[in-house]
């Protein structure tokens, strides 16, 4: 696979100015330093031509793509219109109020209990190999797969759900087919889907925190939950924070799940997420400007989010 | 890259003190809650699973019965056999395997050649193309997805629709900034007498990094292996618009647009046998995917 990438070195090379290459101290450094840079490059071009192609043309195009507006074959500059026209949509309040209830729900949900679960495991001087294997398991299903099963389980009529909660009296649920529960009912699904990650990185943080520090909270009459509270969140704050920003970040793009539950918008809309809307002006209308236009937004408002959790990730390599 | 760390033995200080759990008490309540945990966790993660095996062998009307039965009242796999046929699952799962390996192919090569050279080779703007790479992390997936989608209909300078072709997978999976990102880590953290050895010897760099680099760096060439296979098995959106015609479609586009035109039982069996390889290969690899998720940092 290399051969195509070196083939194309010469180009490089000679795309930067000699003066880029700084002189070797030894004679014939130029040309041995030349020729460094154009082995090194050689080896780089095949990933910077993906790059170019696949990642940061697009980045380029989805700014011009929100200013633009293609009418047959005809593309114009169309300043915010793009902006107001979104903005306008009655969508689009419902689908920033989804998201946000999701990403709140979800944090609730994938937050706490992936958490309270690691705790949980680490305790246990047995058996955490299989407890640890069971949380991941979702996790390894294809999403299809995990998606349809839950729909399946969530059926108000033969859904296994509704089975298990008559055994304790509790009426049965509409669950999807309701707009009250409907957003609910992704939630529950995309956290056991996905909450096995968090889970492992929690417990491998526990691991971490010294002994010393419970004995001492001890010393000091602290009860378990003063223990948690006083040693093992503080201790592992840095994961915390950092999972914590992840979750923002990935649930505010959620998109699959309420997709393939309840078709992407839910009973009277429930489950239309920011993401979905997108998809459905790029693909359902063939509207790439306000698609674009809503993604700009979505960046804008994930892009804090993003610089917080390069930051504290940087902190964390120092640490480690 | 540190090691990873030690797993929790009887002698790991936790939040319980042990002097607690050595009391009679104490036992008693640690082996009723581990009893109690296992039992909940178990009927949790794999219940579903079971229901999704068992409901599989039911006949049509038992799989969409109220009240369901816990148990199939009769047994049927050839539910399975038709889930297979009519799904034509062995298609979907070449194609999801073609382009796994594919683009595993792809990452491994190109992506540990940039890391390489990113991390040994030090070529002038070797930095700001690293910044760059890592920059596209900063940009939520989904909001590249409709100008992703658009390149690929039409890609620049070259002017190729890749529309249906296994490239529109492969050639994005390596623009995979996490990757390199992890490769460069600990291709930086191999000493520099090693490679410096190899230099005296007259290797050259592919030489150095085929027989003194990569034999180093088999733990983290497996945790990235595993998650750009799993990374292209689980995906869904991207798929989904790349690659619509049914002879093309992945596991989990396939699957999804015959949903409704099958039988519920037949539906199930064929959502198992899908669970199945990936399932299969976690078991396998257990111990280098749930290390991978710590000793590589941050992604869930």
């Amino acid at each position: 696979m290399s051969a195509p990438a070196l083939a194309k070195e010469p180009a490089v090379g000679a795309a930067r100015p000699p003066h880029a290459v700084e002189p070797g101290p030894r004679p014939g450094g130029f040309r041995r330093e030349l020729r460094r840079n154009l082995t090194a490059h050689g080896f780089l071009i095949g990933a910077v031509l993906c790059f170019s192609f696949f990642s940061w043309y697009p980045m380029v195009r989805e700014f011009l793509l929100a200013f633009q507006k293609t009418e047959d074959g005809r593309t114009t500059w169309v300043g915010l219109d793009n902006l107001v026209k979104i903005v306008n949509d009655p969508a689009f309040g419902q689908a920033w109020l989804n998201t946000l209830w999701f990403t709140l729900l979800a944090l609730v949900l994938g937050f706490a209990v992936p958490f309270v679960l690691a705790l949980v495991i680490n305790e246990f001087r047995h058996g955490q190999g299989y407890l640890r294997l069971l949380v991941y398991l979702p996790v390894m299903l294809p999403p299809v797969a995990s998606v349809l099963l839950f729909r399946y389980l969530y059926d108000p009529g033969y859904g296994l759900f509704n089975e298990v909660l008559g055994v304790f009296g509790v009426p049965a649920q509409p669950w999807l087919q309701d707009p009250d529960t409907a957003m609910l009912s992704v939630v529950v699904a995309a956290t056991w889907m996905n909450m096995g990650g968090a889970t492992l990185i929690y417990l491998a943080a526990l691991q971490d925190i010294p002994g010393e520090l419970y004995e001492a909270a001890e010393l000091d009459g602290a009860g378990l939950l003063r223990k948690v509270w006083h040693v093992t969140i503080p201790q592992t704050r840095l994961v915390l924070s950092l999972m914590l920003l992840m979750q923002v970040i990935a649930t505010m793009q959620v998109f699959t799940e309420p997709f393939l539950l309840t078709g992407g918008a839910g009973p009277e809309g429930s489950t239309t997420t920011v993401v979905y809307l997108i998809y459905q002006y790029a693909f359902n209308f063939n509207d790439y400007g306000a698609a674009a236009a809503l993604g700009l937004l979505l960046l804008v408002l994930l892009a804090g989010f993003s610089a917080a959790y390069t930051r504290l990730s940087r902190d964390q390599d120092a640490d480690a | 890259m540190a090691p990873r760390a030690p797993k929790a033995d009887m002698s790991t200080r936790t939040l319980i003190s042990p002097a607690r759990l050595a009391r009679p008490r104490g036992r008693l309540v640690y082996w009723t809650c581990f009893a109690l945990v296992v039992v909940l966790f178990t009927l949790a993660f794999l219940g579903p699973l079971y229901w999704m095996a068992s409901s599989g062998l039911k006949t049509t009307q038992e799989a969409v019965q109220t009240p369901p039965t816990w148990v199939p009242g009769s047994l049927h796999p050839e539910n399975y056999g038709r889930a297979w046929e009519v799904m034509d699952l062995a298609k979907l799962l070449f194609n999801t395997a073609y382009y796994a390996f594919g683009a595993l192919a792809f990452q491994l090569v190109l992506d540990v050649a940039a890391a390489y050279s990113l991390s040994r080779l030090r070529p002038v703007l070797g930095k700001a193309i690293l910044g760059m790479m890592l920059a596209t992390l900063m940009i939520p997936a989904t909001v590249l997805v409709v100008p992703q989608y658009l390149t690929v209909l039409d890609v620049p300078i070259v002017e190729r629709n890749l529309l249906n072709s296994p490239w529109a997978i492969w050639l994005p999976s390596v623009t995979n900034a996490f990757s390199i990102f992890l490769l460069k880590r600990f291709f930086d953290s191999i000493p520099k007498e090693l490679l410096d050895a190899a230099a005296m010897d007259g290797a050259g760099p592919v030489r150095t990094l085929w027989s003194i680099v990569l034999p180093v760096s088999r733990p983290i060439l497996g945790v990235v292996s595993i998650f750009a296979v799993v990374g292209v098995w689980k995906d869904f959106l991207w798929p989904m618009l790349t690659l619509p015609d049914p002879g093309a479609q992945t596991l989990n586009v396939g699957i999804y647009s015959l949903a409704t035109s099958v039988p519920e039982n037949v539906l199930i069996a064929a959502l198992t046998i899908a669970s199945l390889p990936t399932l299969l290969l976690f078991l396998l690899f257990q111990r280098t995917i749930m290390g991978g998720l710590t000793a590589g940092g941050l992604k869930g």
